[in-house]
């Protein structure tokens, strides 16, 4: 199956746009940020994959100089029961994803967690508010940079 | 005397007025009464800390935003900073209707990433109490959603047969509800003999009393009004909303994790996937019924055919020792000192496992780059998904039913808040 997978993919996209791996049974692709939304829509909508549940999307802080953010894309077909991951990297200074909500509804809230943890911007989000933390809240608590103990100050709290 | 006229924009005028810092409102058209109302978080029928905030058009809802949040504990970044054994009595308080489950869920993932294969008594005595956790948390359910619309001593009976359960697991674990009873590679202890008589004990008893409880809701009629056709989700919404659990599967879709991607013993086991049609709060609670039934079916063929041996994988580096050879023997020492306080070493890579807990698709990610402390865990918490279909079930729904549609969805918001 994981081969079909990359078959297909590589049909559609070419050999060069995609990178692959594979650990434990479970297929991980990397997939340019400007890219994304196609190849989702693409393995949502082919007939014989038709990764028709998100499954879940989240962030990942790699703390790397170059391609610091990585958003995951866990994908689940109930066609053939299997699952694929995706990746993409964003860099620090400039971190922005395109938006797959208008392929998956259920991504609305998933990005805003992602948005609310590690301040990764989804471009074309209908509404991208934070989600967990409060709205005036200024720092991404699952960045590697934040601190367990939180930073002092950055809650309002009351004066002694 | 003012006519109401047609062409009035159906905007609200106290909301225009608010952002006009205009407080008197005068209302040209009587019948404009578009409400905004807020429930939450503090309500007693929300199931926790759950913030809804209601348009109201009259008494029917026209929109609804759930705000979620109050309950999080930062669980995913705590996980960066400790080892994978310390992060298990966390996963208690993540769904904490049935903490066994999660305990299981957690560690059949860390085991996944480190390519562990426990002996055949845990795995049956995990499943076991999978689904013991199940039918403990579809039971709390049931009357929950029995008080949502008034049926208050369903809830009383519901909780007699969950109380029962609470003592198995006490016996079992030593605790009622922060079990923390999975270890990596294994279990905590074994199941005493005691404790198998009281599970048997109670499967035998269960199906009478769960039909005793059942007969007071299944033909009322009070009940069935309140929930046929009531906060109904099409098929295809519920899939691209990414709705998970028995909450699919009363939309008719025929999608359980234990049958379609195997995990423990499932394979092995007879039971079926209970998919019902409606898709509305009827079809929501009926699913979970019968799925009660089912794992007293499925408990009762674990306990028969549960394996004698040992319950705990001989992977020294990464299975904690016992506690009597880590007082006697040194290497058992040694190993218990780097386990504690190093962690364990697990390969370079990442991986996603998910169980079918009793809310849903309950998943973990685990990113390791080698060391003691997982690089990035993710939690994939069946409610969170679930209550972001909230806004669709809710749509044109009437203001009494909304209690009742929450009851049905049956969120922990432990697990959505992480």
């Amino acid at each position: 199956m994981n081969a079909l997978i990359l078959e297909k993919l590589n049909k559609q996209f070419g050999s060069s746009v995609l990178e692959s791996s594979e650990f434990r049974g479970e297929l991980t692709l990397i997939v340019p940020v400007d890219k994304i939304v196609d190849v989702c829509r693409f393995l949502k909508e082919d007939s014989d994959l038709r990764f028709d549940i998100l499954a879940d999307l989240f962030g990942l802080d790699m703390y790397t100089p170059a391609k610091r953010f990585g958003v995951v894309y866990n994908l689940y077909s109930l066609k053939t029961h299997y699952r694929v991951r995706l990746k993409t990297f964003v860099e620090e200074n400039h971190p922005h994803v395109q938006t797959v909500t208008g392929v998956w509804s259920t991504a609305n809230w998933h990005e805003r967690e992602t948005f609310d943890m590690f301040g990764i911007i989804f471009d074309g989000h209908p509404d991208l508010r934070r989600i967990y933390m409060p709205d005036e809240y200024e720092h991404y608590p699952l960045r590697k940079d934040f601190p367990l103990m939180g930073i002092p100050g950055s809650l309002y709290l009351p004066k002694k | 005397m003012e006519t109401a006229t047609h062409d009035i924009p159906r905007k609200s005028k106290i909301l225009q007025a608010l952002e006009d810092q205009n407080t008197s409102v005068t209302f040209v058209d009587p019948l404009e009464n578009d409400l905004i109302l807020n429930m939450g978080p503090q309500h007693p029928a929300t199931h926790g800390v759950l913030r809804l905030l209601v348009r109201l058009d009259g008494e029917t809802v026209t929109g609804c935003v759930p705000e979620v949040g109050y309950l999080h504990r930062g669980y995913e970044k705590l996980a960066e900073s400790s080892t994978y054994h310390e992060f298990i009595p966390h996963t208690d308080r993540l769904d904490y209707l049935s903490p066994l489950a999660n305990n299981v869920a957690y560690v059949l993932a860390v085991e996944k990433l480190l390519g562990i294969e426990t002996p055949p008594r845990a795995q049956y005595l995990r499943t076991m109490i999978s689904e013991l956790a199940r039918i403990s948390s579809h039971l709390m359910m049931m009357g929950s959603i029995g008080m949502d619309v008034g049926a208050l001593t369903v809830w009383m009976w519901t909780f007699r047969e969950r109380e029962k359960l609470y003592d198995i697991f006490e016996n079992l674990v030593g605790a009622r509800f922060t079990t923390s009873y999975t270890r990596i590679g294994g279990l905590a202890h074994d199941m005493t003999p005691e404790a198998e008589q009281m599970i048997r004990k109670f499967i035998d008893e269960f199906p009478a009393n769960l039909e005793e409880s059942e007969k007071l809701i299944n033909t009322n009629r009070i009940f069935i009004e309140r929930t046929d056709g009531v906060g109904v989700i099409s098929r295809e919404e519920a899939i691209d909303l990414g709705v998970t659990g028995p909450c699919l599967r009363a939309c008719g879709v025929n999608q359980d994790l234990r049958r379609t991607n195997p995990y423990l013993v499932y394979e092995k086991l007879d039971f079926n996937v209970v998919v019902y049609d409606g898709g509305d709060s009827l079809a929501r609670y009926y699913v979970r019924l019968q799925e009660m039934k089912e794992s007293q079916k499925i408990v009762r063929q674990l306990l028969d055919g549960m394996p004698k041996g040992d319950i705990h994988a001989f992977k020294p580096k990464k299975v904690l020792p016992r506690k009597e050879r880590v007082y006697t023997k040194m290497e058992e020492l040694i190993h218990d000192f780097m386990l504690v306080n190093f962690g364990i070493d697990p390969p370079v890579g990442e991986i996603y496992h998910a169980v079918e807990g009793s809310k849903g698709e309950l998943g973990f990610y685990f990113y390791s780059n080698g060391s003691g402390n997982p690089w990035r865990m993710k939690i994939r918490s069946p409610s969170f998904v679930n209550i972001q279909a909230l806004p669709a079930m809710l749509r044109n729904a009437m203001i009494s039913d909304v209690v009742a549609i929450i009851g049905s969805l049956d969120p922990v918001m432990g697990e959505a808040d992480k």
